[in-house]
C-alpha cells in the first residue's frame, strides 16, 4: 500500500487511540492516588494495593474466578480444538450446519440473553436431576460454552492453513490416523491452542452478565464485586483492583499476540527454507 | 481364482488403510460428538426452554413458574400454553418503548462508530505492513479488557469531578462542571468507547484486502480521489462496513452494564428491564418473553452478519 497517509488520517487514527487509553491510563494513575478523595491527588502511595490484600471478600472472589478461569480456559481449549478438527477435517457429517451455527452464534449472542437461557436450564435441570448446584459448575459450564466459540475461530483458521504433507507422510511411515496427527500437525498448532488458551482465561476473568445470571448464592467472581462496588461509585481500591486486573489481562493478551506472531514467522520462514 | 480375503494376509499398508477409513467413517464420531453435544445441551437447547417458560405463568414455588405440561390421573397429556406474558408485554408500554429506545440508541452509537472507525482503519489499512501489526494490536488490546472495567474507567474521565471537568475548568472553557454522567450523553460516550474496536477491526480486514491497482486505474482515467473513493472504496468495503457495524449494533441493543452505571433513570434499554425483571421482580415468566421477543428482533441483524462474515471469510 501507499505510504502517503493524509495529515487527516493521522490525527484521527491519534485521537482514537488517545480516547482507548486515556481512561485506563487515568484510571492506574489514579490506584496509586494517596488521598482517599478520589478527585484530589494526595501524593504517590502503594496503600490501596496493600489494603485489597487484607480485605477477604476481595480476596475470595480473586481466587474463585482464577480458579473458575483456569477450568474454563482448559475445558473450552479441548472442545474447541475438537470442534475446529471436526469442521475443517470432516467435509460431509450429519450436523455441520448445526456445529458450524452453534460455533458461531455464541460471539454475536448478546450476553444478557445466554445468561437467562442458561440460567433456566440449569435451574429445570436441578429441579429434574438435582445437579448441577448454581455457583462454580454452572458458572463453568456457561463459560466454556462462549470461550470454546472463540478457539475455535482462532484454531479453525490455523488449522485450515496447516500443512498436511507432514502428516501423510507420517501415516505413510505407518502412524495410525491420530497418531499421526498428534505427531506432527498438534505441534504446529500449538501457539494457536496457547494463545487461546490465554485468550479464553481473558474471557472467563472478565465475564460479568453471563456470571452474575448463572452464578448461586455465595459465589461472587471478582466482576461481580467490583460491579456491585463500582455502583456506589468510585472508589480508590476499586481503582487499584481494576489496574491489577487490567494489567493481567494486557499481559495474557500480549502474550497470546507474541506466540501467534513468532509462530507465523516460523511458519514464513520454514516456508522460505522449502523453497530453496 | 481371487486369494481369499485372510486378516494376516492383508497388508500392513491396506490395515492402515482401513483403519483410517474407519476413523473416516465411525472414529470422527469421537472428536465431532463431544462439543456438538456440549453446545447443544448448554447453548441451543436454553432457548428452547426460555421459550417454554416464557408459556408459563409465575407460581410460588421453587423454579417459580408452573408447568406447560402436566399429566392428569387418567394419564391425558395437557398443554397450558399462556400467552399472557405476551400481550403484557404488548399492553406495558415500558417494554415497547425501552425495546425503540435501545434500536434508537444502538443505531446511532453504531453510525457515530463506523464515522469515527471507518478513517482509523482507513488510516491503519494504508500505513506499512510492520506498523499495521502494532497499531493492530495496539487496538485489540483494550477489545479483550474488561467491559466492566473500562466503563468505570470512563466514569473517572466524565464524573463531575472528573478529568474532563477539571481540565476544562482550568482552561476557562467552563464555569461549572458538566453533569455528563448519568445522561444520554454518558450512554453514548459509553458504547462508543467500548465498542470502537469492534467497529476497526472488520473494517480494516476489508480495506487491507482492498486492490489497490482499482484506485490508480481511477487516477488514471482522471478521477478525483474524493471520487475514486466513493466509487470504487466505499462499494467494496461493503461487507467490513456491515459486519462492523453489526458487531457494534448487536451487542449495544443487549447491553446492560452502560446504561446501569453511566446512564440516569431515563435511559431504560431492554437489557436493564430484563435484568430488573429476573433480579428485581423475579417474574421469570415475563423475563423469558422478553428476552424471547428480543431474540426474534435479533435474528434479522444477526443473520445480515453472518451473511457478510462467511463472505468474507471466502473472500
Amino acid at each position: 500500500m501507499e505510504s502517503r497517509i493524509s495529515p487527516f488520517l493521522i490525527s484521527i487514527l491519534c485521537i482514537g487511540i488517545a480516547v482507548l487509553y486515556i481512561p485506563i491510563l487515568v484510571l492506574i494513575g489514579y490506584s496509586f492516588n494517596a488521598s482517599a478523595l478520589v478527585s484530589v491527588w494526595g501524593g504517590f502511595s502503594t496503600s490501596w494495593y496493600a489494603e485489597l490484600m487484607h480485605n477477604d471478600q476481595i480476596l475470595d472472589a480473586a481466587l474463585l474466578s482464577l480458579n473458575i478461569g483456569l477450568v474454563v480456559s482448559t475445558g473450552s481449549v479441548i472442545l474447541g480444538t475438537l470442534a475446529a478438527i471436526s469442521l475443517v477435517r470432516f467435509k460431509m457429517f450429519r450436523g455441520r450446519l448445526l456445529l458450524t451455527g452453534m460455533v458461531n452464534a455464541p460471539l454475536v449472542m448478546p450476553e444478557i440473553i445466554t445468561g437467562i437461557t442458561q440460567l433456566l436450564l440449569f435451574v429445570s435441570m436441578l429441579h429434574v436431576f438435582g445437579w448441577p448446584h448454581r455457583g462454580f459448575t454452572t458458572i463453568v459450564i456457561a463459560h466454556v460454552a462462549f470461550c470454546s466459540a472463540y478457539v475455535t475461530i482462532t484454531v479453525q483458521s490455523r488449522l485450515a492453513s496447516a500443512d498436511r504433507s507432514l502428516e501423510e507422510a507420517a501415516m505413510d511411515l505407518g502412524s495410525g490416523p491420530v497418531r499421526a496427527f498428534l505427531d506432527t500437525t498438534l505441534p504446529s498448532i500449538m501457539p494457536a491452542l496457547a494463545s487461546s488458551w490465554l485468550l479464553s482465561f481473558t474471557l472467563s476473568l472478565d465475564d460479568l452478565v453471563i456470571s452474575s445470571f448463572v452464578s448461586g448464592p455465595g459465589a461472587s467472581t471478582l466482576p461481580m464485586v467490583i460491579f456491585s462496588k463500582v455502583k456506589l461509585g468510585v472508589s480508590p481500591d476499586v481503582n487499584a483492583l481494576a489496574s491489577l486486573m487490567i494489567c493481567l489481562v494486557g499481559a495474557c493478551v500480549l502474550f497470546a499476540g507474541y506466540l501467534m506472531r513468532r509462530a507465523e514467522r516460523q511458519r514464513l520462514m520454514d516456508a522460505q527454507m522449502a523453497e530453496r | 481364482m481371487t486369494p481369499a480375503l485372510n486378516q494376516d494376509a492383508l497388508s500392513p499398508a491396506l490395515r492402515r488403510g482401513l483403519r483410517a477409513e474407519w476413523l473416516e467413517r465411525r472414529g470422527k464420531w469421537l472428536i465431532i460428538l463431544p462439543p456438538l453435544l456440549f453446545l447443544l445441551v448448554f447453548f441451543l437447547i436454553p432457548f428452547g426452554f426460555a421459550l417454554v417458560i416464557s408459556f408459563a405463568d409465575t407460581a410460588v414455588r421453587v423454579p417459580p413458574y408452573t408447568d406447560i405440561l402436566s399429566v392428569s390421573p387418567d394419564w391425558h397429556i395437557h398443554l397450558t400454553l399462556n400467552l399472557g406474558n405476551f400481550k403484557y408485554l404488548l399492553t406495558d408500554e415500558v417494554y415497547g418503548l425501552s425495546y425503540l429506545y435501545s434500536l434508537k440508541t444502538a443505531f446511532f452509537s453504531t453510525l457515530i462508530c463506523l464515522a469515527i472507525g471507518y478513517p482509523m482503519a482507513y488510516g491503519i489499512a494504508r500505513t506499512s505492513k510492520s506498523t499495521q501489526s502494532i497499531l493492530l494490536l495496539i487496538i485489540i488490546l483494550p477489545f479483550w479488557t474488561s467491559f466492566l472495567l473500562r466503563v468505570y474507567a470512563l466514569e473517572g474521565i466524565i464524573r463531575e469531578t472528573g478529568l474532563l471537568n477539571t481540565a476544562l475548568l482550568w482552561l476557562g472553557v467552563i464555569d461549572h462542571p458538566l453533569q455528563i454522567m448519568r445522561t444520554t450523553l454518558a450512554v453514548y460516550l459509553g458504547i462508543i468507547y467500548s465498542y470502537l474496536p469492534f467497529m476497526v477491526l472488520p473494517l480494516f480486514a476489508t480495506l487491507e484486502k482492498l486492490d489497490h491497482s482499482l484506485l490508480e486505474a481511477a487516477a488514471d482515467l482522471g478521477s478525483p480521489p474524493w471520487r475514486a473513493f466513493l466509487e470504487v472504496t466505499l462499494p467494496l468495503s461493503v461487507p467490513g462496513i456491515i459486519a462492523g457495524s453489526m458487531l457494534v449494533f448487536i451487542p449495544a441493543i443487549g447491553e446492560f452494564v452502560i446504561p446501569t452505571l453511566l446512564g440516569g433513570p431515563d435511559n431504560l434499554m431492554i437489557g436493564r428491564v430484563l435484568w430488573d425483571e429476573f433480579f428485581g421482580n423475579r417474574d421469570w415468566p415475563v423475563a423469558s418473553a422478553v428476552a424471547i421477543a428480543f431474540l426474534v428482533l435479533l435474528v434479522g441483524p444477526i443473520a445480515l452478519y453472518q451473511h457478510y462474515n462467511t463472505k468474507q471469510l471466502e473472500a
